[in-house]
């Protein structure tokens, strides 16, 4: 609960007004010392950015463990074309932070060929766009080895870089690819949406001997989330696979990865105050999904809303309306499962197009109210 | 006294050039005034030992007065009375002593003919270029252009002189930095400075922005580097199919010269014979990574490797042109592709997002504007040599400008898109069908 509202409250700089939820837990901790003057062992908590938090993660797991080395374009001279790498050439040298030509086929297969052979790559992808020009690497070479090879050639590799839509970016530069790497054995996929998230999934993920692909967001990086002293400390890491509940709720369940998750969280302070209860679920992993966070979810509110970027056919929401439909949450739902996505069309370039193209908090609503029949 | 009669008069109308050598500066940048008898149905030819081995054409247009000077062969007659202003209808000029060849034997001419309506076409248009440029930047700071926007400021006289060396039959494809190609391919400012704002009135209605715009015979404006390669090298094999003598300008950055699917294109661009130009214009930065820290070998013309290729001044309209005659002829003679890199400099940053000066110095951004601007080496040219005052250069950039703040009038104030757009083009020649929302609740109707 502390959590969801330091997340509410983290959303205050994006100009949303939201309900006042009491204080619990640290901030009442807070609140008390302020007005009795009572010195309580809080710890700190401090506002950090998704960017931030993924350069610390990044410093903290090169420092940790020497195999471990970034590439990609511009991210050593430059700091990284979107900052993520800032000082870390500086810091750790030619050696440990590799710029690459503009060659993705090419630095993705030998980020996988030096993976294989005992180092622990970070191949940077500017954003996923450019993944495509070097997938088949990514899936032929990174995430069927260990199984071609029945367990004997490792390929422990992260794969990250900004996915899905910016803002005015269009249609070459907008595409969403979770479903599209969720969709293969082999590779283990992960979506932040928080510094926690970030940080935490991050370093996870460079200590996981397989093949990570970690889908972070633009429009993320420069936000702010408060992270625990626990979440500062070098050794905090999110366990992959394990969704988290970030807003707890009775009525209906909202289920989403990645930015969706803020628009859900928004979504769900509007709805609270027509007496809606929404839970929302913040996946945190594509793959392996926790279906079952969901399925308890479903068991409890018996209604389900999917919200994500991406394209809706074959997408993340469609998964999780199946796997519903196959397991034994199906017989608690009361309506269908309702699926926000990205609209069905390449991403437009003008401005009132593209904010129809993807899931505003309005259609959240919509669909969560649709689905209540209310 | 006919030979110091022809040595007076090429040393007068020589002067800059002669004040040119004698200040050092190389023989490529000497300017040799060409004089065409505009009268005369033959064009009068003399030779002039010794200056840069060069031949003289005779021409001599009187402006202003009505009296015009008569060349013949070898000689020199008539008088000039009253003129206030001498301009030259046409300028020979020495582009290049030679340029880099790769697996030629020769390369183009190192004399260009210019008139005096060509260099103001080229003056106009590279000038519109510029301030075009110089209009989106602004119009990017005032949050009115959004996404990415990649500024073609410097390298104005590779796409003029490009365009003005091919047929608007011929096709041209580009990368993301292409609002200068699109304006010399025939799209207007108005509705480039549309499409960058967003608006219905852009040339693909708002829908593609500043990386993804098209018009007849040009195919964009791509945004994934390298991927415009192999679609150029298609659309040369098209043409070659077509057998109408067209061919195709395939252009690409020292970026992107070390993506892979660009050594693939060249191998079947040469084994099928396609009437392909590539060309690399090299600014020596890809994003802020430098040509020497991407690239084994930074010789961009060499790299087609079997496919002949040339190295080219492309801050120089001129030497741009010839060399692109020279390619455009070597291709639809059904040799094969070849190969043509254009050196040239981009004053802004990457895109809006770079500043540009993390990984060069502004001193290297100030001396390419002080020396190698290609607007005012137009000019200069130009001016030394009488082919137009700087008075008339100037109301050329009144013009211009006037031109580039209606169209940012329009651009500013032209409605966005109907929401109904937004499903519209997904397929081509396809009867209506519906697009799915962001629900299951909203629909668009997509019309082809």
């Amino acid at each position: 609960m502390a959590a969801s509202a330091a997340a509410l409250r983290n959303l205050a700089p994006l100009g949303v007004r939201l309900a006042r939820l009491p204080p619990r837990g640290r901030a009442a901790g807070r609140l008390l010392q302020q007005r009795r003057g009572i010195r309580l062992s809080a710890p700190a908590a401090i506002q950090v950015t998704v960017r931030d938090a993924l350069n610390q993660a990044l410093d903290e797991e090169l420092e940790r463990d020497e195999r471990v080395f970034l590439l990609g374009e511009e991210v050593a001279q430059y700091d990284g074309a979107y900052k993520i790498s800032r000082g870390l050439w500086k810091k750790y040298g030619d050696k440990r932070v590799i710029d690459t030509p503009i060659s993705e086929m090419g630095f993705t297969g030998i980020a996988v060929g030096a993976a294989m052979a005992g180092l622990r790559p970070v191949c940077e992808f500017m954003t996923f766009n450019f993944s495509m020009q070097a997938i088949d690497q990514v899936i032929n070479s990174a995430a069927k080895t260990c199984y071609m090879s029945a367990g004997s050639i490792a390929v422990p590799i992260v794969f990250r870089g900004p996915n899905g839509a910016s803002a005015g970016v269009a249609a070459q530069h907008s595409q969403c690819f979770a479903a599209w790497y969720g969709h293969c054995p082999g590779l283990k996929v992960v979506s932040p949406w928080s510094s926690e998230d970030a940080k935490g999934l991050l370093k996870a993920s460079i200590r996981d001997d397989n093949p990570v692909v970690m889908l972070e967001n633009e429009l993320l990086y420069g936000v702010p989330f408060e992270m625990s002293e626990q979440a500062q400390s070098k050794d905090f890491v999110v366990p992959i696979g394990k969704a988290k509940i970030e807003r707890q709720g009775t009525h209906v369940t909202l289920v989403s990865h990645s930015r969706p998750v803020g628009h859900c969280l928004e979504a769900a302070a509007v709805l609270a105050k027509e007496g809606v209860e929404c839970e929302v679920i913040n996946l945190r992993t594509i793959r392996p999904m926790d279906i079952e966070t969901v399925e308890a979810s479903v068991v409890k509110t018996n209604h389900l809303v999917t919200v994500e970027g991406g394209w809706p056919q074959f997408g993340v929401g469609a998964e999780i309306c199946a796997r519903i439909m196959e397991g034994s949450a199906f017989n608690y739902l009361d309506a269908p499962a309702v699926r926000v996505t990205g609209a069905d069309v390449p991403m437009p370039y003008a401005k009132i197009l593209e904010d129809n193209c993807i899931p505003q908090v309005k259609d959240i609503i919509f669909a969560v109210k649709k689905t209540l029949n209310i | 006294m006919r030979r110091m009669l022809l040595a007076a008069l090429s040393r007068v109308l020589q002067g800059p050039a002669a004040a040119a050598a004698a200040a050092g500066r190389t023989a490529s940048r000497v300017l040799v005034a060409s004089r065409n008898y505009a009268d005369f149905a033959s064009e009068a030819t003399f030779e002039i030992k010794g200056y840069l081995k060069s031949a003289l054409c005779a021409t001599l247009l009187v402006h202003g007065s009505g009296t015009k000077l008569c060349c013949t062969h070898g000689g020199l007659t008539g008088r000039v009375a009253g003129a206030a202003v001498v301009y030259y209808c046409l300028l020979e000029v020495v582009v290049e002593e030679k340029c880099d060849l790769h697996r030629l034997e020769e390369g183009p001419s190192t004399t260009a003919v210019m008139t005096r309506e060509e260099g103001l076409h080229y003056y106009k248009t590279m000038q519109t270029i510029r301030r075009m440029e110089l209009k989106s930047d602004q119009l990017y700071k005032q949050k009115i252009i959004r996404g990415f926007c990649h500024l073609y400021d410097g390298q104005e006289a590779c796409c003029v002189g490009l365009e003005v060396a091919i047929k608007p039959t011929d096709h041209v494809i580009t990368a993301y930095r292409a609002h200068g190609f699109t304006y010399a391919r025939g799209v207007p400012v108005r509705e480039i400075l549309a499409e960058l704002t967003g608006r219905k009135g852009g040339c693909v209605k708002g829908k593609g922005g500043s990386m993804h715009m098209y018009t007849k015979n040009f195919y964009g404006g791509n945004g994934i580097v390298g991927a415009q390669v192999p679609l150029g090298a298609g659309i040369a094999l098209a043409c070659k199919y077509f057998g109408k003598n067209e061919i195709c300008l395939t252009l690409y950055g020292d970026g992107a010269a070390n993506q892979g699917q660009i050594f693939e294109t060249y191998n079947m661009a040469a084994l099928w014979k396609l009437p392909c130009i590539f060309i690399c214009e090299n600014n020596r930065y890809g994003m802020g990574t430098s040509v020497e820290r991407a690239a084994a070998s930074t010789d961009y013309y060499k790299r087609g490797d079997f496919i002949p290729g040339l190295r080219v001044d492309g801050m120089d309209v001129l030497c741009v042109r010839e060399a692109a005659k020279f390619a455009a002829d070597y291709c639809r003679a059904g040799k094969g592709p070849i190969l043509m890199e254009l050196q040239t400099y981009r004053y802004h940053g990457h895109s809006m997002s770079d500043p540009g000066i993390s990984y060069r110095t502004r001193e290297e951004i100030q001396e390419v504007r002080s020396k190698s601007d290609p607007i005012t080496l137009l000019k200069d040219r130009m001016v030394n040599n009488n082919l137009a005052s700087i008075e008339e250069l100037k109301e050329i950039d009144v013009a211009v400008r006037k031109e580039i703040e209606e169209a940012a009038q329009f651009a500013t104030t032209d409605p966005e898109p109907p929401l109904e757009e937004l499903g519209n083009h997904i397929y081509f020649n396809e009867p209506p069908f519906e697009v799915r929302g962001p629900n299951q609740w909203i629909r668009y109707k997509s019309v082809s």
